[in-house]
């Protein structure tokens, strides 16, 4: 009689402390793991999802950069974290492209997909004393000796990366045989530019907007279909060289496979709040980025096309395996 | 200007902005001086609290609180040789030399008041040069990373005790610890034997407990060394002025150093401390005594340190570049409060940045007081019999290597390597050199390998930039400056009669 007890009023308690676990989600201060450097556009959009998260979770959300090996190391990092929710973190383009280009064994089944928050074409940027007046001067030097260019923006096989081989492919040339300086992201890469040690930067409009203002660099063109609207002077490669262009970045929230639902669920409902706020569109409006939603299945699918998409322009670019 | 600066001090000395720097400071010297907690999670933790501050304030707060962690990262190092920052293990073995000679409140003082000229000099600097400064480090690439991050570990090799060679050992087993991980260049892992938590790589703040704390205690503890008795002084900040003006060429000449140094992102004030040290030890008239407890170092690499946190300050606000983590967490404080980084911030909104830099000299004059009243309390520590001290030591060494990742593999990391560094400093290896070779490893490699792929392996192209070709012809000149000396000596020691 007293074992059964003694066992019920364990399993009662059992349930009920992890019913009150869950109610209380989080109930202690939640790890959000960027991939990449302090100071480039993940970091920075990631600490808005952070601050936001926190506003309305009341938990501190504490923004770890975990940066190495092209953002390999801190998307690792999330995969391999306890599934119990304290650990998230934000995903980026990167994600779709290592298994193609087989340089991780990571994709978006690997995690707990959470939202969808931003979308932004990079763009084409060059030193302001660069003799490259426009995207076209540019791309007859390129068309000329595609190894004396020599650009930057992030790893190998990174967007930046994909989308300078896929504007060398539009034309005409082959993609492999580009130039490509690796670095961890887009400060860095911004760095040799205006150090005068590279001639082109493929990054993100926010990133580089500091060294617009003072001067430093020049924008060339936008790695799009669209002008961006912060800068409609920039023009489009669609329309500046004919290129039909569709690869973009992508950045979303996601934690390791297996969280609980639940625990996802209030995630999602909360990230989605934030991305649909006024507070955070200016936020990122201020900064320069897109925002876009695509929140638990609509990220899934979202994420499977863009695996594709991306496979099939990295092996066209001889960059696969 | 004049106007912009008086409209920033109504910005500055407020009732608010006051009280806000002074709670800020208190926290960031409890942070700083806690061993294992770091400056990075004292300003982190701030970020919550200043939503609700107005913009001044709020970067207030984060700016006297790292640099009262900072600097505050000294006080266990001269108490308990625990190095708060790899900066301070540069000049960890003169402040608790001081310590063991029972002048524990002198190495403090030094510390703090060396800090706060420096920081003071690197006010002048923000103020005077910002924009200089800032278009100046925008001219260093890879190329000149490399040669940089090479003479800072050619520092080390000069500094360190214990000889050329054996400090050159230290520095590539340092070197060689920053090799586990995975590969920055294409994320191949190495020497992590499959196991997760080593892909990471091998943190510096465990490892700087355990080689140092660790070590030390494990020493202790077979030699059976009782306390050391502290000198019983009114103004622990006795000699202090002294030794500052008796050594004010190191003094001037490491805030110098400091400041420019400081402006590169992302290893300013480490490289600082260290290049800083080893030009004191080259240039001072009695070279033998550094590491012993000598102020000399402590001074220069103290003045330098601080000057650096200053001016890492640049590139952030002026070209919105972070150079740390610390500063990345403050550019994220100051897009949210709407004051954003860039060139504006200087033209459009002067009177913010004027803030900014007042906010610098206050933080820095407040180490005083503060560092005074810590200075007062080390004294009370040596009261406590050895033995117990030592527990207490070990259990700070055990959370503070465990807060890192919130792991006990960092307590393994603080372990292993406490260990291992006993066993070499029973050997007469310098310990020193193995922090920076795990500090420095990574930006080595990584400008390297980026270096050489602008330049297509050609390796020419480290002496082809006018700044990168001085640097490299500095760093073999060294070279052959220890070849030299090693090769004059060891023929002394063959022929002893010539």
């Amino acid at each position: 009689m007293r074992t059964v007890l003694t066992t019920a009023l364990a399993v009662f308690g059992l349930a009920a402390a992890s019913a009150t676990a869950l109610a209380d989600f989080p109930d202690r201060p939640v790890t959000v793991i960027v991939p990449w450097s302090a100071g480039g556009g993940t970091d920075a959009t990631g600490r808005i999802i952070a601050t936001m998260l926190e506003e309305r979770l009341g938990q501190p959300f504490n923004v770890v950069n975990r940066t190495g090996g092209g953002g390999i190391v801190g998307h690792t990092t999330i995969k391999d974290a306890d599934p119990d929710g304290y650990t998230i973190g934000i995903l980026t383009t990167e994600l779709s492209m290592y298994e193609a280009v087989g340089s991780a064994k990571l994709n978006f089944a690997d995690y707990s997909l959470i939202g969808l928050y931003n979308s932004d074409p990079s763009a084409i940027f060059v030193k302001a004393d660069s003799d490259f007046q426009t995207i076209a001067d540019l791309a007859d030097a390129v068309k000329a000796d595609p190894q004396a260019i020599q650009a930057s923006g992030a790893n190998f096989g990174g967007v930046n990366h994909l989308s300078w081989v896929s504007m060398v492919q539009g034309l005409g040339l082959d993609g492999a045989a580009s130039s490509w300086v690796p670095a961890e992201g887009g400060a860095p890469a911004l760095q040799l530019l205006a150090s005068g040690a590279i001639d082109v930067a493929v990054v993100q409009f926010p990133e580089a907007q500091a060294l617009m203002d003072a001067g430093e660099i020049r924008a060339l063109a936008t790695l799009g279909s669209e002008p961006n609207p912060k800068h409609p002077d920039v023009p489009p490669v669609t329309e500046a060289l004919g290129i039909e262009f569709s690869i973009a970045g992508w950045r979303g929230v996601g934690g390791p496979a297996g969280m609980p639902d639940d625990i996802t669920a209030i995630l999602t409902t909360e990230l989605e709040k934030i991305v649909a706020s006024d507070a955070f569109r200016d936020k990122m409006g201020a900064l320069n980025y897109g925002v876009v939603w695509a929140g638990g299945e609509d990220f899934t699918e979202y994420l499977a096309r863009r695996g594709e998409a991306f496979g099939a322009a990295i092996s066209a670019a001889g960059l696969g395996q | 200007m004049m106007d912009a600066l008086a409209l920033a001090a109504g910005l500055v000395f407020n009732a608010e902005t006051l009280t806000v720097i002074v709670l800020a400071s208190a926290f960031g010297l409890f942070v700083g001086a806690m061993p294992g907690l770091t400056a990075t999670m004292a300003a982190a933790l701030l970020v919550p609290i200043t939503f609700y501050m107005d913009p001044v304030p709020a970067i207030a707060a984060i700016i006297s609180c790292t640099a009262m962690a900072i600097t505050a990262g000294d006080i266990p190092g001269a108490l308990l040789r625990i190095p708060g920052t790899p900066a301070s293990a540069a000049y960890v073995e003169d402040a608790y030399g001081l310590t063991r000679k029972g002048r524990a409140g002198f190495a403090i003082g030094i510390s703090i008041c060396a800090a706060a000229f420096g920081g003071l000099f690197g006010f002048a600097t923000l103020l005077v040069a910002a924009p200089f400064l800032a278009r100046f480090a925008l001219n260093f690439s890879s190329f000149e990373y490399f040669w940089l991050s090479v003479l800072g570990l050619s520092c080390a090799v000069v500094v360190s005790h214990g000889g050329v060679a054996k400090g050159m050992l230290s520095l590539l087993l340092g070197l060689f610890i920053a090799q586990i991980g995975l590969d920055p260049l294409m994320g191949q892992p190495r020497f992590t034997f499959g196991i997760a938590e080593l892909s990471g790589g091998i943190s510096f703040i465990p490892a700087m407990i355990g080689m140092f704390a660790l070590a030390e205690i494990l020493r202790n503890g077979r030699e059976g060394r009782p306390s050391v008795p502290q000198v019983e002084v009114a103004n622990p900040f006795a000699g202090v002025g002294a030794a500052l003006s008796r050594y004010r060429i190191n003094l001037f000449r490491g805030a110098a150093v400091g400041s420019v140094i400081g402006a590169l992102p992302g290893i300013g004030g480490d490289l600082g401390a260290w290049i800083t040290y080893s030009l004191a030890k080259r240039t001072s008239k009695e070279p033998e005594k550094f590491g012993t407890g000598h102020p000399e170092g402590l001074v220069e690499a103290g003045a330098s340190n601080n000057a650096a946190l200053s001016s890492s300050w640049i590139p952030a606000m002026v070209f919105g570049i972070p150079g740390d983590a610390v500063t990345a967490i403050a550019v994220g404080v100051l897009f949210m409060k709407g004051l954003e980084p860039g060139p504006q911030l200087l033209t459009s909104n002067p009177q913010n940045f004027y803030a900014v830099l007042l906010v610098f000299v206050l933080a820095n004059l407040l180490l005083i007081p503060f560092g005074y009243l810590a200075a007062r309390v080390a004294r009370n520590l040596f009261k406590v019999p050895r033995s117990y001290l030592n527990a207490a030591i070990l259990l700070f060494c055990v959370v503070g290597s465990y807060s890192i990742n919130n792991t006990l593999f960092g307590v393994g990391i603080m372990l292993g390597l406490g260990v291992i560094a006993y066993i070499l400093q029973s050997r007469d290896f310098a310990i020193a050199p193995i922090i920076l070779g795990i500090v420095l490893g990574p930006l080595v490699e990584q400008s390297f390998t980026t270096s050489m792929t602008i330049a297509r392996g050609d390796l020419w192209g480290f002496f082809d930039r006018p700044i990168a070709a001085v640097l490299g012809g500095v760093t073999i000149l060294i070279w052959l400056g220890i070849a030299a000396g090693a090769v004059f000596s060891a023929r002394r020691r063959a022929n002893p009669q010539t």
